[in-house]
Formats: structure tokens, sequence, C-alpha cells
């Protein structure tokens, strides 16, 4: 549905020049929710403006339904661009309209009849909750509230794709729940293909479908949840199941072991442990509802050398269940943020552990 | 010399006032209306043809946006930095060429006219520039046009600071009405210069001194009522409330 096509963007020239997307290549299918997670800096709020053409790549191209918004302009792009809503960290409202009148701007702009704008702009506002509150200015609103308006504005050209940029990063837990659940149903309901921005894991973890990790304007991994879950060092994975440091332990080899779906629930590591006769400890876990599907990760320390934990990955391979080894050298037993996280991050690259 | 125990003195001062306050209403209104006309949109094209704004680039064009906007950055800023004794007086031949004659209250409009327009595009600009970014981009986002985005956002957001400059222009048009009248423009400056300073008439100066006062407050008041009608944004209003009760604003 959405399809980012090797987008490169910097800004400035010469030594200060920032490169803020480096050939990024990002596939969405429809109807999924795909988030995309990174560090500020990374590039993610140009990559999101690149797909209704906010912003302009240097090279590459995007592809949304077909059509090649990088190649569009003037009125072929607004006419595409009513098919792609936007909503907003700052919910960016017009202050001294009318939450009404706010959703109606963009019934003006598909170029609705006057008399047909206010009731469709209640409508969308009921679809959101707020049908009461459209006389109301954004000002007298909550900020749950006032991105509900945000999200009725952005779907009410009727659109097929979503952007979101942090839209829930303004707003407290319990309002990021509600909007979460609030753009989740209305995907299912509509079949939005959603596109969003986050650098809260919790984010990806209530409503992703799949996601992609953004570092100095390249992407690191991307994937399904369930494919990053299971793919040996993800970092997506490892931030939604933090289950520690791999602290080594004398004679012991580490081992990460995932599960998605059904095999959570098959006692494997039980198992495991009477058919190698093996002391398993466990080291750490983490048990999550990701998309839906349980999902975990557990750390275990295996009694042994390299060849016992081989044979101990391969029969948990036998069990379709991934497990590979993590190397304590490089994951780092000092606990010390900054270099623990960089040490880490090497980790990924460099450590090539059979799966 | 004045005789104030003259039976004809009193009403003829107050006939000559009310005309002069007429004249001075009509000369400023006229200038205005012209000035809110020609300086609006100019202002919003200064602004809009700025790099990265919603008009950087008219008719696909990104040197025409930056030609366009030179050119008016450069006119407007020479149009406020030429004093307005030196600018009436350069723009006599086109008054007359215009409007067949210079004397008059008629063409005293052009000058009046010609310094307003810089005063407010600046007003209109800065205005502008204080509407936040995001509503340019989330009214983008929306596929809306330029024209829809100027009416139904970038207006609507300046529309109470540009009441307030409004009103500051107007003040000073009154200001510049009143040295009209030294070349021959009519209006309250032509009463305190024929009658005060001819006459020695002091009685004709204050008056002139108070109708100026009343109008200027009447149009301040008028213009601040407009622009709180208009919708100061919620920040501000946060902000006033805060004044006015000595409670801090709580971040939303
Ligand atoms: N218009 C611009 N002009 C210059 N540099 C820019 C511009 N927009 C973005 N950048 C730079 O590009 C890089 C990526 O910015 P971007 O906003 O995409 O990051 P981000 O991942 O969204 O960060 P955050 O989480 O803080 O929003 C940053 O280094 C930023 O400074
Ligand atoms: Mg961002």
């Amino acid at each position: 549905m959405i399809s980012i096509e090797h987008v490169s963007r910097r800004f400035g020239d010469g030594p200060d020049a920032v490169v803020a997307l480096d050939d990024v290549s990002i596939q969405v299918a429809r109807g999924q929710i795909f988030g995309v997670v990174g560090q500020s800096g990374a590039g993610k709020s140009t990559l999101l403006r690149t797909v209704n053409a906010l912003e302009r790549p240097d090279s590459g191209r995007v592809v949304v339904d077909g059509v090649e918004v990088t190649a569009l302009t003037g009125q072929a792009l607004r006419t595409e661009r009513h098919r792609i809503g936007m909503v907003f960290q700052h919910f960016n409202l017009v202050g001294n309209r009318t939450v009404a009148q706010n959703v109606e701007l963009a019934l003006e702009a598909t170029g609705t009849a006057k008399k047909d704008r206010r009731p469709k702009a209640l409508e969308m506002l009921d679809l959101v909750g707020l049908a009461h509150k459209a006389d109301d200015k954004p000002a007298q609103l909550s900020g749950g509230q006032r991105q509900r308006v945000g999200i009725a504005r952005a779907l009410a050209s009727g659109p097929d794709v979503l952007l979101s940029d942090e839209a829930t990063s303004a707003l407290d837990p319990e309002t990021t729940r509600q909007i979460l659940d609030l753009i989740q149903r209305l995907s299912r309901e509509l079949g939005l293909t959603v596109l969003l921005i986050t650098h809260e894991m919790d984010v990806v973890k209530r409503i992703c479908d799949a996601a992609a990790l953004m570092e100095d304007g390249r992407v690191i991994e991307q994937g399904t949840l369930e494919q990053l879950i299971t793919t040996p060092h993800s970092r997506v994975a490892a931030e939604l199941f933090p289950v520690g440091e791999a602290h080594g332990i004398p004679g012991h080899r580490i081992v990460d072991v995932t599960y998605a779906g059904l095999s959570a629930d098959r006692p494997v590591i039980a198992q495991l442990s009477r058919d190698f006769g093996l002391d398993v400890s466990i080291l750490g876990a983490a048990l999550e509802t990701i998309g839906g599907v349980q999902a975990g990760r557990t750390r275990l320390a295996i009694p042994g050398d390299e060849t016992t934990s081989r044979r101990v990955i391969d029969r948990l391979g036998d069990h379709g269940v991934t497990a590979w080894e993590v190397d304590p050298a490089t994951t780092g037993t000092i606990a010390t943020s900054a270099s623990a996280s960089t040490s880490a991050s090497t980790s990924t690259t460099k450590a090539e552990v059979p799966a | 010399m004045i005789d104030v125990t003259s039976p004809t003195f009193w009403p003829q001062l107050i006939q000559v006032l009310l005309e002069g306050t007429w004249e001075t209403l009509y000369m400023v209104g006229i200038a205005m209306v012209i000035t809110t006309i020609v300086g609006l949109p100019l202002g919003i094209v200064l602004v809009g043809t700025e790099r990265g704004r919603f008009l950087e680039a008219p008719f696909g064009s990104r040197r025409l946006g930056q030609a366009i906007n030179a050119v008016l950055g450069f006119v407007v800023n020479l149009g406020r930095s030429v004093p307005f004794i030196v600018l009436m007086i350069a723009l006599i031949p086109f008054t007359r060429l215009l409007l067949g004659s210079f004397i008059g209250t008629g063409p005293a409009i052009v000058p009046l006219t010609i310094v307003a327009i810089p005063f407010f595009v600046r007003v209109v600009e800065i205005a502008v520039r204080e509407v936040d970014p995001g509503l340019f981009e989330a009214a983008e986002s929306l596929g809306a046009s330029r024209w829809l985005l100027v009416r139904r956002v970038l207006l609507p957001q300046a529309t109470p600071a540009i009441l307030l400059g409004a009103a500051t222009t107007v003040t000073s048009i009154i200001n510049f009405s009143a040295m009209v009248g030294v070349v021959g423009g009519g209006g309250l400056g032509n009463v305190a210069l024929t009658y005060g300073m001819q006459r020695y008439s002091w009685l004709h100066i204050v008056g002139v001194v108070i109708i100026l006062f009343v109008l200027v407050q009447l149009i301040q008041w008028a213009f601040t009522l407009l622009a709180k009608r208009a919708g100061i944004e919620p920040a501000k209003r946060r902000r006033v409330a805060a004044a006015e009760t000595g409670v801090e604003p709580v971040k939303a």
C-alpha cells in the first residue's frame, strides 16, 4: 500500500550537511499498522513527511496505492493528499475556529458542497466520540479530545492511509491508550493503512502489526512484529522484551529463546532439561501480548560449552522455537547505560551466532 | 485677533471644527480602506514568498517567488524609510497627474495612502509570521489550496494581530493627515494651521487637540474590541486571564 523506495534526503550542504534519510526503503501492506521507531533525529518525521510530499526526497520514490506521490505536483498532489490523512503531535488545530469548522476545512479542501460539510463534519466527530463538542473551540478541549478532532479532520476526506507523527507523545498514558485504541479501531473499521512514528515502544507493542527501527537516517530493522521477535539480536525485540543484561556465568553459555503464538504455551524449557539432563537456569524472562498474540523471550544460562549450546539451539528449532546465543562479553556486564548500549549495538552487527 | 464675545464666534468655531473633523475622517477613512485593500495581500505575499513558505514558488517557479519577495521587500523598506514630508512633496507631480490637482482633501489621500501601505504591510507581515507553522502544514496535508489556506487558516489566525496593528496604522494616518494640512490638504491640521497659527486662536488649537485625542481613543478602543471578537489565541488568552486573576497559566 505504501512503498518507500530508496529514499534519501539531506539538509544543507558541505560539511554541515545532515543526512536525514539514507537510502530508506519500507513496505507497508494494506490495512497494516506500521510503526517507525528510533532516537530523536533519526529521520522519522522526515520519512513520514515524504509520504504526503510535505518533504521532497533528493532521490528515490514513494508510491501510495500505485500512485507515485513523489512525481505529483499542484492539483494532482492536492487530490492525492485527500487520500492520505495526517495527525500531528501538537494537533495543529486552528485555534479561533470551532471544532466542527476545523473538520469542515478538510471537507472544503475536497470541494464538498457547503450544505453537506457540517453534517459530514458532525458524522466524523461522532466517529471519534466528540459530536457534543462540535461548537467548542479547541482551547476548551483536553489534549486527548483535541487529538480526536485531529483524527476526525484527517479522516474527513475518506483517506486510505493515515500518517501519524508522534500523535500520542503529548498525552498522558491513559489518554495515549485511548487514542491508540481509537486509531486501531478506525483502522479496522475503515480499512485504513496506518504509518505511525513514535519513540515509545509501548505504542508499537499495543497496536502495530509491523515496525521499523531507524538510526541516523537508515532503517536498521524492519518486519512484522512476529518476524522481529524471532529475529536473533533484533533490537526492536530486545526493547519489546527487556530481559536485562547478559551476565556471564563461568562455565555457562547464554541463550535467548523467543516464542510467539502457540509455542508460548509449550513447556519447552522443562522438556529441554529432561532431554539433555541439563540444569538450565532462567536469567530473565518477559512475556507480552503483542499484536494480540502472546509472545515471550527467556534468557537461559546453559552449563557446558559451545557444542552444548548449539545442540540446545538446534533442538529448540525443532520445536519451532527461535533461540540464539548471546555473547556476554559484548553485551557487557557493567550496566552503565551509555557504554552498555553502545557495546550492545556492536554486538548485533558483529556477533555471528548461528540460530 | 479673536473675539470670544462676538455672537458669531462660537457657532463659527464649532462649524470649523466639525468640518475639519469630517474632512479628516474622510481622508483617513479612504486612505485606510485603500491601504487595507493593497497592504493586506502584499503583506501576505511578502511572507508567503519566503523560502519554505506556502507561496515560495508561485506558478511553480521558485525564481518568481524570490523575485517578488525581493522587490516587495525593497519597496516596503524604501517606503518606510522616506520621511513623510519628503514623500508628500515628491508625490505632488504624481498626485497632479492622477487627480489633476494636489490641493484639497481628495488629493491629500494619495500621500497618506502611500505612506500607510508600507507601514501596514509590516503589520500584516508580523501577524502572518506569528501564525503557527504547524497550521500551514496541517492545511497542506489536507490538500487545501493556497487560497483556502489563506482564507481559512491564515486570515482567521492573523486577524486579531492585524486589527491591533491596524489601530496603530489609523492613528499614524491621522497624524500624517494633520501634516497634509500644511500643503493645502484639509482637515483638522488645516484648522490648526489657519486659525491657530495665522489668527492666534488658541481655542481652535484646543478644540483640534481634544477631537484628535478622542478620535484616537475611540479607534484604539474599537479595534481592540474587534480584535478580541476575532479571537485572541488560546495561549494569549490564558496569559491575559492569568494576568487578571494573578494565577499562573497551566500548561495544556
Ligand atoms: N527542514 C530541515 N532543515 C534542516 N535540517 C532538518 C530539517 N528537518 C529535519 N532536519 C534534520 O534532519 C534530521 C532528522 O530529523 P527528523 O525530524 O526527521 O528526526 P526525527 O526522527 O523525527 O526526530 P524526533 O524524534 O526528534 O522528532 C535531524 O538531524 C534534523 O535536524
Ligand atoms: Mg519527529
